[in-house]
């Protein structure tokens, strides 16, 4: 079912207005972050006054570089107006050397709360315990998680596991390592189901998949299984969907990280095929699926193409980041009056092998 | 009826079509010939935690029977239009020999003879599982006990199926699993990327023969899921270069199937009559394209190195590509060119080093390496080496090549290393005892017989009944 052009048109002119803002925001003394402001004195050009519309942006913003985040203290980003409040500091990557770092305060509740309005009850009951078997540590996700659960009344218990440590492993093709060490999370996440009442579960598809290998999760007393972290091919999905949840558990898979926040998937219809489509939490992240060897085009629909990510925050601004992914562009889909990125994968991934590990 | 048949995996005998698939193309148009449904890691993880159920279908079968069977699948497979796929296709056998060498490069005449012995294969199986078994009354088996010569004897399976990670060079291979079948033991296997078909048509005959269909595990998939099959079956067999096999040799329950290395000597003995040898050197370097671990990769001699490799070189290396119909073609092509382009470049990294000569390329007219017909092939190359010490002394490659090593008689076995067979032309009683007690060779054949000749009732690359079943000690009150 299309979108009509009104409802397209009312939310390209909702993200424009809130870009405008959040560019007035980033760019102004009295609010803005030394590195923008750095940056705008250095580039020459006022945003504030140059850039109306996300298609300014796109046409006057370069690519953010990961590397910022990376080399910079942390301080360069707190805008003006949050000086003196404590932050988070949130990391990604790291598998070898400095991990990219983003500082935030409230946006990742933000998202999860707006989020936690596409969890059912059915699957997610409220008031009763989740557990989250994933990457913890310095990484959003495990704030963001424990933050949904309680926003919906409930505890969350948590497993960690350390994807720095399983990439260094699988790089040096170490698999009887790897394989040990997800046993070892996993075995911990059957004691806690077995031992505990959960009924909600966050982990990556090789985790659930690996703990559907050891217990039946239905009967463990699971009902919903929330997802993300890694590639989802339409073939996958259907094996988590009937032969790990056996068609009993709902499946609510994601596309989300550190940086952009959490993109919620659309309701598989049968015609999809299994093919999983996620729309980012627009306007306050902005995906595109873009040409990889002309970033400033994006490509048509139902073509692969490199992932960009644009995040418009007050906490962050972050331009056009080329993220290390690449989708299929899909058409806004109700309730997403916004274009959708699909089975996202590596960027690459076609043409050679990806650690993607265990997890 | 789809256009394009569709080849599901086979899970437990049921077709699964997975939304993951591949095309299997012609190597030389890149017209896609079938669909393959490729499936993940999960599934098969997932089947195996029911494999009991495949074993019991089978044991609901007598050996004898499935013996029957086995014989009937033989004609089957050679005769008969076959079920292909899932979308209502058939294959008669005319379109499994052009499917097949469409897609592995085979010309038609390697796909027939590898077909025969598939074939030969199922129709002799009983004597093999004789060979096999050292005679076992197989009643033994269905019943888990008995005796044999007086003594009291019981066997058990070491493992509920047997995983299979084939490869695509040559049909032939799929002889080697087929006693699994009359032995009950189910089947969990990964078909070669570019040869989908032998087994797929193998696994269909012995169906339509009687056999249940739950016997059967067909798992396109990816090294992930390979590796799956190798870890979870309990007993697999892996086929492969050193790269992919080393990681398994001391896996004891996995056994390795890589590069043969064979071989033949010829003894001080004998030396001197070596030009009546040169058509049976040339056709165990050369039959079947050269893409048999058995083929001969090494001629070792005590003299005449440099004539011998002149002679067949003037033999080999005129062989040029020839269209795939063409019931003389001996060469085969590459599915995957780029598997060509690596073989290439490692014969021109290992000439670089002193001590080796390409005696062919006087007698070639061409590159090594040639295009025909839209498909890449290697002509034959024939390197005299001037020790083993030289990198291209002991190598093997998918095409007919070899080298010739000069080595006196009394340091031949200390060098061979490890091979899977070895044709030793000798009358030498001394140096026939040396060769029948050296651990390195798999298969001896005394005399001048080609390494490319299979006895059926002579187990080689490991005893299968060996591996699958296990002796347990019984005492019954």
């Amino acid at each position: 079912m299309s979108l009509d052009p009104n409802t397209l048109s009312a939310a390209q002119n909702q993200l424009d207005a809130h870009m405008r803002e959040i560019i007035a925001w980033h760019f102004s003394p009295e609010t803005g972050c030394p590195f923008w402001l750095d940056w705008a004195s250095k580039a020459g050009w006022d945003p504030r006054r140059e850039v109306k519309s996300f298609a300014d942006l796109v046409a006057r913003f370069p690519h953010f570089q990961d590397e910022w985040l990376r080399e910079l203290q942390p301080d360069v980003w707190v805008p003006a107006k949050y000086q003196g409040r404590p932050y988070n500091i949130f990391e990604t990557g790291g598998t070898t050397g400095m991990p990219k770092q983003r500082i935030g305060w409230d946006d990742y509740k933000t998202d999860y709360e707006e989020f936690s309005s596409k969890l059912p009850d059915e699957h997610f009951p409220r008031g009763a315990a989740w557990l989250m078997v994933g990457p913890t540590g310095p990484r959003r996700l495990r704030l963001a998680i424990e933050h949904l659960a309680n926003f919906r009344g409930s505890p969350c218990y948590f497993v960690d596991l350390d994807p720095r440590w399983v990439k260094k492993v699988m790089g040096e093709k170490k698999l009887d390592q790897a394989r040990a060490y997800m046993d070892h999370v996993v075995d911990q996440a059957v004691i806690l189901l077995r031992h505990r009442k959960i009924s909600a579960l966050f982990t990556t598809p090789k985790l659930l998949e690996a703990m559907g290998e050891k217990l039946d999760l239905y009967e463990a007393g699971i009902r919903g299984v929330f997802c993300g972290g890694t590639t989802m091919a339409p073939q996958y999905v259907r094996f988590i969907v009937e032969e790990v949840l056996e068609g009993r558990i709902g499946f609510y898979p994601t596309y989300g990280n550190t940086l952009m926040g959490l993109a919620a998937s659309a309701p598989l219809r049968p015609e999809d095929n299994f093919s999983v489509t996620y729309y980012a939490p627009q306007p306050r992240a902005v995906l595109r699926v873009v040409n990889p060897s002309q970033t400033g085009q994006a490509v048509d629909y139902d073509t692969w193409g490199r992932v960009e990510l644009t995040t418009l925050t007050r906490e962050l601004f972050l331009p056009r980041f080329l993220e290390r992914d690449e989708a299929i562009r899909r058409q806004p889909r109700d309730p997403y009056p916004w274009d959708g990125v699909a089975e996202v994968r590596p960027f690459g991934a076609m043409e050679k092998t990806i650690v993607e590990g265990v997890y | 009826m789809a256009a394009l048949p569709h080849l599901p995996a086979l899970r437990r005998g049921k077709p699964y079509a997975s939304l993951d698939q591949v095309e299997v193309k012609d190597c030389r148009t890149g017209e896609a010939l079938a669909r393959l449904s490729q499936v993940n890691a999960g599934i098969i993880r997932k089947d195996l935690a029911r494999i009991s159920e495949a074993r019991s279908a089978l044991m609901q079968f007598s050996c004898d029977r499935l013996l029957e069977i086995c014989h009937q699948a033989a004609g089957f497979f050679l005769n008969e239009s076959l079920p292909l796929g899932d979308q209502g296709h058939t294959q008669t056998p005319q379109q499994y020999v052009e499917t097949l060498s469409a897609t592995s490069g085979l010309p038609f005449v390697m796909v027939r003879r590898n077909m025969e012995k598939v074939a030969s294969a199922l129709r002799q199986m009983r004597t093999i599982l004789n060979s096999l078994t050292r005679g076992l009354d197989l009643g033994i088996l269905d019943r888990g006990l008995g005796e044999q010569a007086g003594a009291r004897i019981s066997f058990y399976a070491a493992s509920p199926c047997l995983g299979l990670v084939m490869p695509s060079n040559s049909p032939g291979v799929n002889s080697l699993w087929l006693p699994a079948i009359p032995l009950k033991i189910p089947v969990i296997l990964k078909p070669g990327r570019e040869e989908p078909w032998t087994p797929y048509r193998i696994i269909q005959a012995l169906i339509a023969a009687g056999c249940p269909a739950q016997a059967f595990g067909f798992y396109p998939t990816d090294h992930e899921g390979s590796a799956e099959i190798l870890r979870g079956c309990g007993r697999a067999l892996v086929f492969g270069d050193k790269s992919t096999t080393a990681q398994y040799a001391n896996n004891p329950a996995i056994q390795v199937h890589g590069p043969g290395l064979s071989k033949i000597l010829i003894g001080e003995d004998q030396i001197e009559r070596w030009p009546e040898f040169i058509d049976l050197m040339a056709s165990s370097i050369a039959d079947n394209g050269g893409r048999s671990c058995i083929n001969a990769s090494t001629v070792v001699v005590p003299r005449y190195a440099a004539e011998i490799a002149d002679a067949l070189a003037q033999k080999l290396g005129p062989l040029a590509p020839l269209p795939p119909q063409d019931e003389t073609a001996k060469l085969a092509a590459f599915a995957n060119s780029r598997m060509a382009d690596s073989i290439d470049a490692a014969i021109e990294e290992g000439l670089r080093s002193p001590g080796a000569v390409e005696v062919t390329a006087k007698y070639r007219n061409g590159s090594r390496k040639a295009s025909f017909e839209g498909a890449v092939y290697m002509r034959p190359a024939i390197v005299l080496c001037d020790s083993f010490a030289h990198p291209l002394a002991n190598r093997e490659f998918l095409f007919p090549y070899a080298s010739v090593v000069q080595a006196a008689q009394a340091d031949m076995l200390s060098q061979i290393g490890p091979s899977l067979v070895v044709t030793a032309i000798t009358q030498d009683t001394a140096f026939r005892a040396a060769l029948l007690e050296s651990p390195l060779i798999d298969r001896l054949n005394l005399g001048p017989i080609s390494t490319m000749q299979v006895a059926w009732d002579q187990p080689h690359e490991g005893n299968l009944f060996e591996f699958l079943y296990r002796r347990r000690a019984l005492e019954l009150s």
